[in-house]
């Protein structure tokens, strides 16, 4: 869960809308969130005011497991910009509900040796305090800690 | 002219490139980058055997933009403007094919008859732009502040994710995993670029470089260290594309505009693209191919994107010169891409070591040596076919030239 004791890096927080509040508070309450096609059950992300699949406009946001596997990684040297303690990684994972919705994310409390494509995840969330909206940003950890 | 697959016209054989040109080069020259951009426009003009008042189109890439700093050195407007020129056709702009996507437009746009000859150009000052601070300086963001992220960079920057060299350090290390290739591989990339960069006076680093200096460079993003990154620099580069039929008097043999390609089928992102050991490439190469008898076996020099090490490899193998997988093993020892191998590559040392010209610099260099003036550097056979790629991910453009 969110690690407050722990001092929470510096990131760029997404510009809250209508269509991604969800996807970035339902941290609050430790739920990864996907807009999904209520006709065709296709999950949708990012989100599009339509379904890309059947085109149909009956669209609800709805929690996901929060499992995921890692599609691939890279371990991250270079200060770009302020952020998390070098070197991190960013990581591509697919969640386990449909592996064609894929986030870019970090991959947490994983000794960077350890890591594995195909490794199982889960979900966990970093609290942002905001003035214009707090924002939960979804992390990974091994499903199985090493 | 007679195709195998169609009845309809490669339209594409109605274009060629008839003239190139390029400014100064350099790591950091501190010039007005309009004026760099106007110098590589004149050249190619005047090595085509052109004037002005000759050319009627104008195609460039990415257009202007003000951020990130030094990525656009001047747009259409800007060259129309300074030169005066009176256009049937221009264009200017970001969302195409990648940056020879400009140069794919006017081969269009001479073919539908809407100009005769095309000025086509790409300007970056990206060196001067970044001074000392290096590319951390032009990320979004990275003064922190109250500046929030939107469109696909609220995918990345939130994950501290700002920079191509790590969405793309992710596409090898997949292609790492699915195929085991190595790092050691990917070093020829970079080994044959410096090699090649000794022997070109406007190259941005041309010290001798080794393996153990590939493999002991400084980690940028794994699996990339710091000679899997082009170099930023300062400079224009220009080409002309003309009717074919416009061409034959002119002062260059015509190289003709053999085959195109453009295609991106996968959804048009870093990653969402439905294969991320591969990319818009693979269907940009599928479609070039699709358009003529010639066969990858016919190819005798490849110009190919190296922004990073990996996208040369992920050109290598989209175009068909080895199968999916297997571009590790294909350019292993780095004697096949050398320049008296059976496929000279990026023989300009590319933009890794020749400077990060953006795409039109592979052009350039086909072009040189198609011609025979590429000076010390210059490929010892005849080259009568040679392919040109540039970009990456989701935005991939090529081009199959013959001179017939
Ligand atoms: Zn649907």
């Amino acid at each position: 869960m969110s690690s407050e004791a722990e001092a929470v890096p510096f990131r760029i927080l997404p510009r809250l809308t209508d269509a991604n509040r969800e996807f970035w508070q339902g941290g609050e309450v430790n739920e990864l969130r996907f807009w999904r096609c209520q006709d065709c059950a296709q999950y949708i992300h990012p989100p599009l005011p339509i379904c890309p699949s059947c085109h149909g406009k009956n669209l609800r946001v709805e929690p996901v497991s929060g499992r995921a596997t890692l599609t691939t990684f890279s371990v991250n040297h270079q200060a770009w910009m302020p952020g998390p303690e070098l070197p991190y990684c960013v990581a591509i994972i697919e969640i386990m509900e449909d592996p064609r919705v894929r986030l870019t994310t970090n991959i947490v409390n994983c000794d960077h040796d350890a890591l594995v494509i195909g490794m199982p995840l889960r979900a966990i969330f970093e609290h942002h305090v905001d003035p214009e909206g707090d924002v939960w940003i979804p992390l990974f950890e091994p499903e199985v800690k090493p | 002219m007679t195709h195998s697959q169609t009845a309809n016209e490669i339209i594409e054989r109605r274009a060629c490139i008839s003239g190139v040109g390029q400014s100064d080069v350099g790591r950091r020259l501190f010039r007005d980058p309009l004026e760099l951009t106007l110098d590589a426009c004149l050249a190619a003009i005047d090595h085509a055997g052109l004037t002005t008042s000759d050319i009627d189109g104008l195609a460039t890439y990415p257009g202007p933009m003000s951020t990130p700093a030094g990525f656009s050195g001047a747009g259409a407007y800007d060259v129309m403007d300074a030169l005066r020129l009176n256009c049937g056709w221009y264009s200017g702009g970001l969302e195409t094919s990648g940056q020879l996507g400009s140069v794919i437009n006017a081969c269009l746009a001479v073919a539908s008859g809407l100009a005769n000859h095309v000025l086509c150009f790409r300007s970056v000052w990206e060196g001067s732009a970044q001074g000392g601070q290096g590319r951390s300086s032009v990320m979004p963001g990275g003064s922190g502040g109250s500046f929030k992220a939107s469109g696909f960079m609220e995918w990345t920057l939130p994950f501290s994710a700002p920079s191509a060299a790590i969405w793309i350090a992710q596409f090898a290390q997949r292609h790492f995993h699915l195929y085991g290739t190595t790092k050691e591989q990917m070093g020829w990339i970079a080994i044959n670029a410096r090699r090649n960069a000794a022997l070109n006076p406007k190259a941005i680093y041309t010290e001798p470089m080794s393996m153990d200096d590939y493999l002991n460079a400084r980690v940028i993003s794994t699996p990339f260290g710091l000679f899997d990154c082009d170099a930023p620099c300062d400079g224009a580069t220009a080409m002309i594309v003309s009717r074919l039929d416009r061409a034959h008097d002119l002062r260059n043999p015509p190289l003709r505009v053999e085959a195109v390609g453009s295609a991106i089928h996968g959804r048009p992102s870093w990653d969402q693209f439905d294969d991320l050991s591969t990319m818009a490439n693979r269907d940009a190469g599928a479609q070039m191919w699709s358009r003529t008898d010639l066969k990858p076996s016919d190819v005798q020099m490849l110009q190919a994107y190296d922004g990073f090490t990996f996208l040369t490899m992920s050109w290598i193998e989209a175009l068909g010169f080895c199968k999916v997988g297997e571009s590790g093993p294909f350019i292993d020892g780095g004697t096949r891409i050398a320049r008296d191998g059976e496929l000279p590559l990026n023989t300009h040392g590319g933009q890794l070591s020749g400077g990060r010209l953006h795409g039109y610099g592979f052009l350039h260099e086909a072009a040189t040596q198609m011609w025979g003036q590429a000076g010390a550097r210059q490929i010892a056979r005849n080259v009568e076919v040679g392919a040109v790629a540039a970009g990456g991910g989701n935005t991939c453009g090529c081009l199959l030239l013959v001179k017939d």
